[in-house]
């Protein structure tokens, strides 16, 4: 089933299955919340756990995955870890900005949709 | 030790396929644009998860670089597509 699994010690396959787990739980957790939350304020916290917490667990498993099977220090998905921290909130404050002054010109001051009632506590202050 | 190994690479590699049908029902039923933006800009991250984990499944380094060049690709077209959202042009 797996090809080339057998020389890893048990030490390392461990924590390797703790953040491999951990990562995929928690991206397919921040997905869910991308996909159930009601509004799109709640809905862009979703992905950002799936980005920092859950691209964080599987790039620690990748790591030390690869630095068990080639018995040398891999580190070079720090590079991707660096790349992410930087660019994600960069990302995220771009489109929320964008959704902010979409909703505040359509006049819509909550950025409520359809299906949410008009008294959530989480709409946007009424223009002056 | 191995086998669970092998069984919980492949968990994961079915947790993330999962979150990208999420992303990607969000994706085509979003009610706002900036929700399909949102969207996208996930899957791309869930792309990324998923070579780094087709990666440790069959043991090889070169998905690394498959990965960096999503998340490289990825940020781009996100904040494209924002600044499209934002100003209806991308390049003033």
């Amino acid at each position: 089933m797996m090809p080339i699994v057998e020389s890893i010690p048990a030490w390392i396959a461990v924590p390797v299955m703790l953040f491999l787990l951990l990562g995929s739980a928690i991206t397919l957790i921040g997905t869910l919340g991308l996909l159930r939350l009601p509004n799109f304020y709640q809905r862009i916290h979703g992905p950002a756990i799936t980005i920092t917490f859950g691209t964080g667990c599987i790039l620690i498993a990748s790591m030390i995955y690869f630095t068990g099977l080639q018995a040398r220090p891999v580190v070079h998905e720090l590079l991707i870890t660096a790349f992410v921290l930087l660019t994600a909130p960069v990302t995220s404050m771009m489109i929320m900005r964008a959704a902010v002054y979409r909703d505040l010109r359509a006049g819509r001051a909550g950025g409520a949709d359809q299906n949410t009632p008009s008294d959530d506590p989480y709409r946007f202050p009424p223009e002056k | 030790m191995n086998q669970m190994l092998s069984l919980t690479i492949n968990l994961s590699l079915m947790c993330v396929v999962l979150a990208m049908l999420l992303c990607s029902i969000r994706l085509l039923r979003g009610p706002t644009a900036q929700d399909r933006v949102l969207a996208l800009d996930t899957l791309w991250m869930c792309t990324m998860l998923l070579m780094l984990t087709l990666g440790m499944r069959f043991a090889s380094l070169i998905y690394f670089e498959a990965a960096m060049i999503i998340a490289l690709t990825g940020f781009v077209s996100s904040i494209a597509l924002a600044k499209f959202l934002m100003r209806g042009e991308i390049i003033e």
